[in-house]
């Protein structure tokens, strides 16, 4: 088994005010998929939620605001998953429901130091 | 109580009571001279009351003999450690007998730091269970062996070996430190637990025992939570988790002693006052920052204790259950979760699911898959149940996938 990390994607701006009740649609929705891949052993930590700005320090020591939010497809969140290889990984991405809100799933194989 | 009864019953709750505290004045390495004076002081009452009749005060005659064997061994040990020790050149002589304090207090004391040194994390969890029972629970070789399904020398030599490692880890009979009593205390929990397990599923036939099993696991968890220290948030959640199925004990089997499942359980047979209970510690345990798998095993089993099927009953079910499979993966917690998706999403998306768990050994998820087919598939619900059937290692659980066969 590897371990891979889930970077999710998607645009910020596109997100509309929800209702109460849609909030928590998509939270149980997230947590039923999180459910799924531990109900496999394949989750390895459910990782986090990203606050949507930041900062974004250069090579010459500037500190920019940033990540650029109102482009498309910046990091919302991340998890660890454990597949037997990136194809498996990715299958397994298939079932995020970050896909059903226009954005994306990035599977990375983790390189451990 | 006659005396055919009264001596059993004593030996039940008075037993671990004299063991726990002479051990915890010896030190385990002598934890066997402890049960021999506690053996022997038993001895000594069948003897003695048989003759000369019961006691007004049985319990302070048991403490009273029990004290003076004590003394007698302490004694002798401090002769052999003062006259004959100094003369081959060995240690020093040990410090003059003192009076051995079987106050309630003591004894709780004793049974506590008796917790914590036999959940030591050196010993093996099968161990620390048969331990627990021993010396905590006061049960004999022969219940502890019903118990576990297994012979009596089997159980011996267990305990034996579990005995033999608290020697040379020099475990002391004692609290841990500050800075290690959460670890520590969460293998005291994970043993109770174990013990409640044992009792609960187990495939003995033995109801008493398997009750006893049950109740000495809730005991043991209730003196966690009469000391400060160790009365945690997921201690609380423990004990409330234990309540809540232990208050189904009368409904889960028929009088012919056969398992009857959840949904065929008459309510009425349900113990409300432990479900009370259970309610009234899972309050005490929403307090603290850190959620244990009992606080979660505790919510699921309270949704249980409710028996109408809303949809927000299945709906809580499931999210409790993506939560704890996110804290601790095991294929009960996978199996129950793809349940309770089906009650909560319906049986397509659990199929789904389920299809892709990979437990090909386990006959529970064959019955999982056989059950979500049944009216979707009967033929695919047929082929999954008689796999589950050559899987399953008991004659019950046979009868109980051949019932669904049948019913199809």
């Amino acid at each position: 088994m590897k371990d891979f990390l889930f970077i999710y994607r998607m645009n910020y701006a596109g997100i509309q005010e929800r209702t109460p009740e849609q909030m928590q649609a998509t939270m149980q929705r997230w947590m039923d998929w999180m459910g799924h891949m531990a109900a496999k052993d394949q989750l390895i930590d459910r990782g986090n939620r990203l606050h949507p700005s930041g900062k974004v320090v250069g090579t010459d020591g500037i500190i920019t605001d940033g990540p650029y939010t109102e482009i498309k497809e910046s990091i919302g969140g991340y998890s660890l998953v454990r597949a037997a290889s990136c194809e498996e990984a990715a299958e397994l991405a298939k079932g995020c429901p970050v896909l059903t809100m226009g954005g994306n799933v990035e599977v990375r194989e983790i390189n451990a130091m | 109580m006659e005396q055919p009864e009264l001596i059993p019953h004593l030996f039940r709750t008075e037993f671990r009571n004299i063991v726990s505290v002479l051990c915890r004045r010896f030190g385990f390495g002598q934890i066997e001279t402890a049960e021999d004076i506690a053996g022997d002081t038993f001895l000594a009452a069948a003897q003695t009351w048989t003759l000369k009749g019961i006691p007004s005060n049985p319990v302070a005659w048991l403490y009273h003999v029990a004290k003076n064997k004590a003394r007698n061994h302490l004694q002798r040990e401090h002769h052999f450690r003062s006259t004959i020790v100094p003369g081959i050149g060995m240690a020093e002589p040990a410090a003059e007998a003192e009076e051995i304090d079987l106050s309630p207090q003591n004894i709780r004391d004793s049974q506590l730091q008796m917790m914590f040194a036999i959940c030591h994390p050196a010993i093996a969890a099968e161990a620390q269970v048969g331990l627990s029972l021993r010396i905590l629970c006061g049960f004999g070789i022969e219940e502890i062996a019903a118990a576990f399904l297994t012979n009596k020398e089997t159980i011996n030599k267990r305990l034996y070996r579990a005995k033999e490692k608290l020697r040379q880890e020099k475990i002391a009979v004692a609290m841990p430190p500050p800075a290690e009593m959460e670890i520590r205390l969460d293998a005291v929990l994970r043993t109770v637990y174990l013990l409640f397990s044992e009792g609960y599923y187990s495939s003995s036939h033995d109801q008493t025992l398997r009750k006893d099993l049950c109740l000495e696991a809730m005991r043991l968890c209730s003196l966690l939570l009469e000391n400060s220290g160790t009365n945690t948030p997921p201690a609380n959640a423990l004990l409330s988790l234990m309540c809540f199925h232990a208050s189904r004990f009368d409904a889960r089997v028929n009088e012919q002693g056969e398992p009857v499942l959840y949904d065929q359980q008459d309510t009425r047979l349900w113990d409300t006052e432990l479900i009370a209970k259970g309610s009234y510690f899972l309050n005490c345990s929403a307090t603290g920052g850190r959620l244990s798998k009992y606080h979660l095993e505790a919510a699921i089993a309270y949704w249980h204790t409710r028996k109408e099927d809303t949809s927000e009953k299945w709906e809580s079910i499931l999210q409790l259950y993506n939560r704890l499979l996110q804290l601790e993966y095991s294929p009960v917690a996978a199996l129950n979760r793809t349940y309770a998706l089906a009650r909560a999403n319906g049986k397509q998306a659990a199929i789904a699911e389920a299809e892709k768990l990979d437990l090909p050994d386990n006959h529970f998820y064959f019955t999982l898959l056989g059950e979500l087919y049944t009216g979707i598939d009967n033929e695919k619900a047929k082929r999954h149940f008689e796999q589950a059937a050559g899987l399953a290692r008991t004659q019950t659980d046979r009868q109980l996938i051949r019932q669904k066969i049948d019913k199809l």
